[in-house]
């Protein structure tokens, strides 16, 4: 769930103090979903070593994407007992794209299952948002206010951009928490548990790198392989650094480590300095990366050198409002020589649409995938070998998930190397 | 050889044991119907977990594990026991919703650092595992 907690020695003795209204939903007063609910929440809160829990303003589901057909089962159950959720809960994505059902090739039964576990949770209540961006679809927690949330980009971009304060709340914990309306209260949700201890100086690189969006992936990367659950807080990015690059660089740099929150000297809302960022301490570590460093870490976001190239994928965390305008602005007169997938929710999906601008993308042969994405559905064409994409996290877990081999570009080497069906890539930056 | 413990999640199990030479995450590197280590970069790729005392330095990776873990319980391929050098929050939870619906469950345990240190040679010996409330043990039959 979370690994800052992992630290966390359990103690047997340590049952939480629970609230009158928590122990009435622990002795079944509310009904036998939120029960069996608070069961596992106070069971995990004790196996943490929490004291007591912390009501949550709302959720964010991980669990509804299908890993076999115990998930299922798990969702099915807390529906015919009448669950419904207690707070304002988005859900992530499942194994499907409702929108284009033939995006996915599955077989009958993981097809029937992964729809039959995408049903059970708008039936509890969860708002069918299925997107790994919620934040970018109208669900933003205030700062400092509890969440309990799944998704590690979500999780990341929840503690260190909105400044709302949640543990990584995976499978089962994340609608386990939604139903009990409570969460351990302990990792991330304690301030003393927030302040940087390590200071990452980016003052070593090139200032017109800082300002590009394909830097923020390999900073990223480089972030969650060095500093994994320890809270740092990053110095001399520009002021001007955007929600997407800070999406994007969270996404990657929970690919590669375990980190639930990092701070911007001067742009997220708990580093507005330095001090502040530390909680007035002095950093336990001061890490200064260097170019070579980071060219070596962009490097070995790729894992072929081969020029042929099968497909491109974009989107992980799921395209904003403003990354498809970014991609519309650069969009080619001839349609991309291969695949070319956009990931994005069904809100995003759905403004293109009304807007008109969707059949401006579908003609230059982009498709757009919603509710799910290429690493968690079988979406790539079946023969392929090579993916590009300028996402830190798709370049991450891409090989292991679909057997391709992945190299990492800019969205305009992306754009550019589709166009020709062979790798080009813009190293002028990075040398 | 015994080692003490303090108990993640009561129960008890027996079994050869399986010392994992690197960590892995059950997401993405075990096979939830199998109950084989899938990520082919694993040093033990291909070995099967069930009816196991799985020993690991640490739980890695995605929170999703929780679930593969559940499915190893559902699928009847999961360890007989999981015995940690440090707890765990993540495997723990599939053990728990694995009761909730009726499957079997294992006992998980931390014996920290030192305890893993002592028994990371101990592949092919035979463990078994008992944990209660407050205390945890693991006796151990070296090979």
């Amino acid at each position: 769930m979370l690994d800052a907690m992992n630290a966390v020695t359990a103690t047997p003795d340590s049952t939480p103090t629970l609230s009158g209204d928590e122990r009435a939903v622990l002795d079944g007063e509310r009904g036998p979903a939120p029960q069996l609910a608070m069961r596992i929440v106070v069971r995990m809160a004790r196996i943490l070593g929490a004291r007591e829990l912390v009501p949550v303003a709302s959720a964010h589901i991980d669990g509804c994407l299908y890993h076999g057909d115990g998930g299922v089962e798990f969702a099915e159950r807390l529906v015919s007992l009448g669950g419904k959720v207690d707070v304002p809960t988005t859900l992530n994505v499942g194994a499907l794209d409702l929108l284009n059902p033939r995006r996915v090739r599955s077989d009958g039964h993981r097809r029937e299952m992964a729809f039959r576990q995408m049903r059970a949770y708008e039936a509890l209540g969860c708002r069918p948002t299925w997107t790994c961006a919620p934040y970018q679809a109208g669900h933003r927690p205030e700062r400092g206010q509890d969440v309990a949330w799944g998704e590690s980009n979500a999780v990341v971009f929840a503690n260190s951009v909105l400044g709302a304060r949640t543990n990584r709340y995976g499978d089962f914990m994340d609608i386990c928490c939604a139903l009990a309306g409570r969460a351990p209260r302990t990792g991330l949700h304690l301030q003393e548990n927030r302040w940087a201890t390590v200071v990452v100086d980016t003052g070593a690189i090139n200032p017109a790198l800082k300002e590009r969006d394909v830097f923020y992936p390999v900073l990223g990367t480089w972030l969650g392989a060095t500093v994994d659950e320890r809270v740092a807080v990053v110095t001399g990015l520009p002021g001007t650094a955007t929600e997407d690059q800070l999406k994007a660089m969270g996404a990657a740099s929970a690919s590669s480590g375990a980190v639930g929150l990092f701070h911007v000297e001067g742009v997220t809302p708990e580093a507005p300095d330095l001090a502040t960022a530390l909680g007035g301490q002095a950093p336990k570590t001061v890490l200064t990366p260097g170019a070579h460093e980071l060219r070596r870490v962009r490097d070995a976001l790729s894992t072929t050198g081969t020029a042929q190239l099968d497909a491109v994928a974009l989107g992980s965390p799921h395209f904003s409002r403003d990354e498809f305008s970014l991609l519309e602005a650069l969009l080619p007169r001839e349609p991309f020589r291969i695949p070319f997938y956009v990931c994005t929710g069904r809100a995003e999906y759905q403004r293109l649409e009304t807007s008109g601008r969707l059949r401006r993308f579908e003609q230059a042969g982009v498709e757009i995938v919603a509710d799910t994405c290429v690493v968690v559905a079988p979406i790539l064409p079946a023969r392929g070998s090579v993916l590009m994409t300028n996402s830190g996290k798709f370049a991450h877990y891409t090989p292991a998930t679909t057997g391709y081999d992945v190299v990492y570009g800019s969205l305009e080497d992306c754009v550019r190397s589709a166009a020709t069906g062979r790798v080009t890539r813009d190293e002028g930056l990075w040398s | 050889m015994e080692l003490t413990g303090a108990p993640v999640h009561a129960g008890e199990g027996r079994g050869r044991l399986l010392v994992l030479e690197r960590p892995l995450s059950f997401w993405g590197g075990v096979d939830p119907e199998t109950g084989r280590v899938s990520d082919p970069r694993h040093p033990q790729y291909g070995e099967p977990l069930g009816g196991r005392i799985l020993v690991m330095e640490r739980a890695i990776g995605s929170s999703s594990s929780s679930a593969i873990m559940l499915e190893l319980l559902r699928n009847d391929v999961a360890p007989a026991a999981i015995v940690l050098g440090s707890t765990d929050a993540i495997l723990v939870l599939g053990v728990l919703v694995a009761e909730e619906l009726g499957y079997a469950s294992i006992p998980l345990i931390d014996v920290g650092r030192d305890g893993f240190e002592r028994i990371r040679d101990g592949n092919g010996g035979h463990g078994r595992v008992r944990a209660g409330a407050r205390e945890a043990i693991l006796r151990v039959a070296l090979p």
